[in-house]
């Protein structure tokens, strides 16, 4: 485990030095990447300045959720970069065989492939959102809550995390096609940043049983704000979805053993 | 014991026709189409402690598929493989730490990064211990002659460097087995001259085994006591080159370069190649007439300027010995 860390602590090392070779186009494309993502609140504030309140959710709250959500998928994007360009760089290309030929675990190589940097963009405009949701609402940062954010975005950061490995391991079989995934996973974290209450039923279970996508945002932000679930979970229950997150690594790295064992028998 | 121990190695691959397509690979997932290849059928042969094993075939006659299945990547449908007494596929993790790799197309070094931090980094992916790394690393940018390229960034390199790097890559964790894959594809021929010298001297010098595949045969002619060719997933020959070369193509060709127009020559063993002007290329059988009674009766009845022998070249031996097995390329 420690011999794990430091392994990637080679790696971002590595990967760091490689980006900071050129720290204008870096720091260019976080900036670039705050301000694509600050545009997507500026459209949820017109909306908010037009209509008042949404069903009942106050900008602030919004801001929440799209904070943490961003923030978790920021830290899951940093640490999953391998897994993300798994189709197009490792199997399309070979070089999957050269992870393979490594003595250390495929998914830790993975892992280190690349930290990008230019990531602080949307971390940012994440930071920003609780920054929002901090002045507009009355939130209480108790020591309870900081707690129960950071477990959200740890079940968050591993559900996440799980659908980039999920992708990945769709690529053994096919590297066509991969875009649609691509928008599923995209298109699911676009859905996890509003209440789950704005949704029709259908969808609402999909990303609770499915995708658990609302069990590592929603619920335990209901927490947070002070709410009952307007669609009446337990109370005591809402605090410990985020380990829905986990469930969902787990499943996702069982598939990922089978599509390896694929890749071994058949060599593409 | 031998080191590497392969028996009768299968390997099936089932291929899937798909037609061009988001709609065609969606019709390949709901409905695939399979076709077969046999890749390996039988392969066995074993190989000693620190010897130099050329590997050499046409495309698709089962080298990569051997070589990946050697070095624990891809699991065979059949047969038995040791490798110092580990089964590659199965004690992957294991087995991979004590071979080294390099793929001639392919780095497995870093892009972006200098070739002495790709090195570093392969030290802490191998776990080698800093003080062994050190001494194993001067030795090796000494052999390799790297000290220039070490603050390089790798895609900065040209392929003839990268390629001294990307060896020098292969052997910082000390590996008791060197798999070469393609190794002088590509390179320019002081490059290779350089590659083959370095691969003859990690040999000799740290008696590291190596297995290399090739399509230069001048490679194997420079670098392998033995050679084996594999075609149609089997094994066609196993010995060393010039065995084989005495075996498939015998024969000699004797240049003569006349003082007047080349003559009519009917000798008994011996057919003409090529006439031009003054000049003939003749091949004759060393078993049947041998080089210098050959001579002695060309230029007892004829004028000549200039006389030499030459033996066939490789490419031409490995070709006629595909012909003779029906084993050109697929």
């Amino acid at each position: 485990m420690l011999n794990a860390l430091a392994l990637l602590a080679s790696y971002a090392r590595a990967s760091f030095k490689g980006q900071l070779a050129y720290p204008g186009s870096t720091i260019l494309l976080g900036l670039g990447q705050f301000l694509t993502n600050i545009i997507d609140v500026l459209a949820i504030w017109l909306l908010y300045d037009r209509f008042g309140a949404v069903k009942g959710w106050a900008i602030g709250e919004i801001a929440l959720f799209f904070g943490l959500v961003n923030i978790s998928f920021t830290i899951a994007d940093f640490i999953s970069r391998g897994f993300d360009v798994f189709g197009t760089d490792f199997v399309r290309t070979g070089a999957f065989d050269r992870i393979l030929l490594r003595p250390r675990s495929a998914t830790l190589q993975l892992i280190g492939y690349e930290f990008r940097l230019t990531r602080f963009g949307r971390l940012l405009q994440g930071i920003v959102l609780i920054v929002i949701a901090t002045t507009t609402l009355p939130l209480h940062w108790t020591a309870q809550n900081i707690a129960l954010a950071a477990w959200t975005v740890s079940g968050a950061v591993a559900l996440f995390f799980g659908l980039l490995v999920l992708q990945a391991v769709l690529a053994f079989w096919t590297v066509e096609s991969l875009e649609a995934v691509n928008a599923l996973t995209y298109g699911g974290i676009q859905a996890a940043q509003y209440p789950m209450s704005l949704y029709p039923d259908w969808f609402r279970d999909f990303l609770t049983y499915v995708v658990p996508l609302a069990c590592v945002a929603y619920f335990p932000v209901l927490v947070i704000l002070g709410r009952p679930d307007p669609a009446g979970a337990p109370g005591w229950l809402l605090p410990l979805t985020p380990a829905a997150g986990f469930a969902f690594l787990a499943a996702s790295f069982v598939a990922w053993r089978v599509g390896v064992g694929k890749y071994t028998s058949t060599g593409s | 014991m031998p080191q590497i121990l392969v028996q009768d190695l299968a390997k099936t691959y089932r291929v899937a026709e798909r037609d061009p397509g988001v709609l065609g690979a969606l019709r390949g997932l709901m409905r695939p189409r399979w076709r077969t290849v046999d890749a390996l059928q039988g392969v066995s042969f074993s190989l000693e402690r620190g010897e130099l094993l050329g590997f050499i075939g046409p495309n698709g006659a089962g080298k990569s598929t051997t070589i990946k299945i050697l070095s624990g990547i891809l699991r065979p449908d059949g047969g038995r493989v040791e490798v110092d007494g580990l089964v590659p596929w199965r004690d992957r993790v294991r087995h991979v730490g004590r071979i080294g790799v390099v793929f001639g197309q392919r780095t497995q070094l870093w892009w972006d990064l200098p070739v002495a931090d790709g090195f570093d980094l392969l030290r802490d992916i191998y776990r080698v211990d800093p003080i062994r790394y050190r001494k194993t690393r001067d030795e090796l940018v000494a052999m390799l002659r790297l000290e220039k390229l070490l603050d390089q960034p790798v895609r900065q390199l040209s392929l003839g460097q990268r390629m001294r790097a990307e060896i020098a890559a292969a052997m910082l964790h000390e590996p008791a087995i060197l798999f070469l894959d393609e190794p002088t594809i590509g390179l320019d021929a002081p490059s290779k001259l350089a590659v083959r010298e370095f691969v003859k001297r990690l040999n000799r010098e740290t008696g590291v085994t190596v297995l290399l595949t090739t399509h230069d045969m001048h490679d194997i002619e420079a670098l392998a006591e033995r050679v084996i060719v594999i075609g149609h997933g089997r094994v066609l020959a196993d010995s060393p080159f010039e065995a084989l070369r005495a075996n498939v193509l015998a024969e000699r060709r004797l240049f003569v370069d006349f003082a007047g127009d080349a003559p009519d020559l009917a000798l008994p063993g011996v057919t003409v190649r090529s006439r031009e002007g003054r000049s003939l290329e003749l091949a004759f059988d060393p078993r049947a007439i041998g080089a210098p009674a050959l001579i002695a009766a060309i230029t007892a009845g004829h004028a000549v300027e200039d006389i030499h022998v030459e033996q066939p070249a490789i490419e031409e031996v490995i070709a006629r010995f595909y012909d003779l097995h029906g084993a050109a390329e697929a």
